[in-house]
């Protein structure tokens, strides 16, 4: 790649990825800020005019706003927390020398395969459904009532569900990281006197530390735009009410499309804002 | 401190038997050498002394107590390992300072000793920095700090230099032996190189399939080889060895002869052979000579001034007193 020739035959070769990509993001991006600044409502009149602000402003306005933020942030929080915590013991656990680790390994990785929507309508029937659910076989072996999983617990019900979707993932980088720390690292604490818990917190912890910011960021842009898990489950209610599944409601349920637009402008600012605090508390572990 | 005793340790990695029943004394501040070609069980006995492997059985003693089942940390010893092992998310301060840290020291004791540490290796300059901004010299004097601050009743060195380029080695080569006279402590050393192991040892212990060979001063072993082994094992160039009628003519089986113990004539002498390769050192010269009785051609040593071409005809003599003789077991007759 150092000569003239070679740097702008590079160019015109990236060209129709580059143009894809960009038209691929830039075509939805400019029809979301033009139908954000329009009445446009499908079924009660169609394209009814420019509003100017109008919809964003009736967005925020609107009281089912800033708890839909407010959920988006606990489940992607909470989701996150299952999930580097358990993936880094599980991690632990499978890089331990057994019999049968390849299937084992294969095993707890499994979840990942399995689709949202089934994974979500799983859980919902044969574990979490107040009668037959095997959590309320459990409950009644012991003598409790069964909990109503998905009205009473539902943020935990919902986390619960895409922590064991995306606890796989986890493991399985953090997994990859592990295998990679050097055994004579581990060594050489223990003649420096460090107890195992010690290892763990000096030496163990800080060398997963960039595997852990890999694991949080790609998450987080996935997890900021859970909707299946919710559709197919509460549907909304109880509080599980995301902004995405808020934007889903505005245009598909209330068929508003510029309202929903507005809405989706800001589900764009709010990933953003939540890209740049990860980066600022995070990103340094991806330098060096 | 710094006395260490080994009685009947064995090693078995399942059914492999990997070190038969070994007994070793390590004295007070000596500086102790493991040397051995590879897979001779060198490393497997120090990390047995370091207490990172267990003994399938035996004892150790380290300054009189039975340490067999103490855990590592807590037998005083530190070890340098092969790959320096540093921590590498933390600065080379914080490197030295872990086992004080770990040993929960004041703060300003640590910082005392890292700071005398750091002086006597000179890594002061470099003490905010980490391992990665570090070239392989400083890497390994910064695991010695690390080993150092913790005074330990001995300290365990894997193989240190083996990851060095040849200039830095004879210089690191010399800190250590300069190190061990500073700090009169216990020094076990392992390596494949017996170069490291003449320059630097007070006692050379050669290892092979586990077992002991021979234990003494580098040039107890360079003079008195108990074995062909150890004879072809220490010495650089390798002792040449002559069987069949030649042997034979010096009752034994095998006879042994370093290179530097080969006198070259034009005109007389006892072996006739015709110069193969040679090698040119400036100082001194390395001929090649196939000779009848032996497998490889002799290795022979003359002055730089010596000049002989491939080709020639020449004669060799051993000086007698320096000739080794060894009977069928390869065992050593005097």
């Amino acid at each position: 790649m150092a000569t003239q020739h070679s740097r702008s035959a590079a160019r015109i070769m990236m060209a129709p990825a580059v143009v894809l990509l960009l038209g691929w993001m830039l075509v939805p991006l400019t029809m979301t800020l033009y139908f954000s600044f329009k009445k446009y409502l499908p079924l009660r009149g169609g394209d009814l005019g420019w509003t100017g602000f109008d919809n964003y402003v009736r967005f925020v306005t609107s009281s089912a706003f800033w708890p839909s933020v407010i959920t988006t942030l606990v489940i992607v929080g909470g989701v996150l927390v299952i999930t580097v915590i358990l993936g880094i013991l599980l991690a632990i656990l499978l890089n331990q020398p057994m019999w049968g680790q390849g299937i084992v390994r294969i095993l707890v990785i499994s979840p990942f395969f399995v689709m949202p929507t089934v994974s979500a309508l799983v859980w919902k029937n044969m574990f979490m459904d107040p009668v037959n659910g095997l959590f309320a076989h459990l409950w009644k072996f012991f003598g409790a009532t069964p909990v109503e999983w998905l009205s009473d617990v539902s943020m935990g019900s919902i986390v619960m569900i895409v922590s064991w979707q995306w606890l796989p993932f986890a493991t399985l980088i953090l997994l990859t990281a592990i295998q990679s720390l050097d055994r004579e690292q581990l060594e050489a604490a223990e003649m420096d006197g460090a107890p195992p818990l010690k290892r763990f917190a000096f030496i163990t912890v800080p060398h997963l530390s960039r595997a852990v910011t890999i694991v949080i960021l790609i998450q987080t842009i996935f997890l900021l735009a859970i909707f299946a898990e919710i559709f197919v489950t509460t549907g909304g209610a109880f509080g599980t009410r995301t902004l995405t599944y808020l934007i889903y409601q505005r245009v598909l349920e209330s068929q508003n499309v510029g309202l929903g637009s507005a809405g989706g402008v800001y589900a764009i600012i709010l990933a953003n804002i939540i890209a740049l605090f990860l980066m600022r508390i995070v990103g340094k572990n991806l330098d060096a | 401190m710094g006395h260490i005793t080994l009685s009947q340790v064995t090693k078995s990695f399942g059914d492999v038997n990997v070190i038969p029943p070994l007994d070793l004394e390590i004295n007070e501040g000596e500086f102790v050498v493991f040397v051995g070609p590879s897979g001779c069980g060198k490393s497997t006995l120090l990390r047995l002394i370091a207490g990172l492997e267990d003994v399938t059985s035996g004892h150790i003693a380290i300054d009189g107590q039975d340490a067999t089942e103490v855990p590592p940390a807590k037998r005083g010893l530190a070890m340098v390992f092969q790959s320096y092992a540093l921590y590498p998310h933390m600065t080379v301060r914080k490197n030295i300072a872990f086992p004080l840290r770990m040993a929960k020291l004041d703060q300003a004791v640590q910082d005392k000793k890292v700071e005398d540490a750091a002086r006597v290796l000179n890594l002061t300059d470099y003490l905010d920095r980490r391992p990665g901004q570090l070239s392989g010299g400083q890497r390994q004097r910064v695991a010695i700090g690390r080993a150092i601050v913790r005074e330990p009743a001995a300290f365990l060195f894997d193989e240190p230099l083996s990851n060095l380029d040849a200039a830095l080695r004879v210089n690191m080569r010399l800190e250590i032996s300069e190190l061990h006279k500073q700090l009169d402590t216990t020094m076990i050393y392992v390596t494949h190189d017996q170069v490291e192991a003449m320059t630097m040892a007070d006692k050379i212990v050669v290892l092979r399939a586990g077992n002991i060979e021979q234990v003494g001063s580098p040039l107890e072993l360079y003079r008195r080889p108990q074995n062909k082994f150890v004879a072809g094992f220490i010495g650089s160039p390798k002792m040449n060895f002559l069987t069949g009628a030649t042997a034979a003519a010096y009752d034994a089986q095998t006879i042994g002869i370093r290179p530097e113990h080969l006198e070259v004539s034009r005109d007389s002498g006892d072996w006739k052979g015709v110069v193969g390769v040679s090698e040119h050192l400036g100082s001194d010269t390395f001929f090649h000579v196939p000779v009848p009785d032996s497998d490889d051609p002799l290795t022979v040593r003359a002055s730089g001034e010596v000049d002989l071409k491939r080709g020639e005809e020449i004669f060799l003599t051993p000086i007698q007193e320096h000739l080794h003789r060894f009977d069928a077991q390869g065992l050593a007759i005097r």
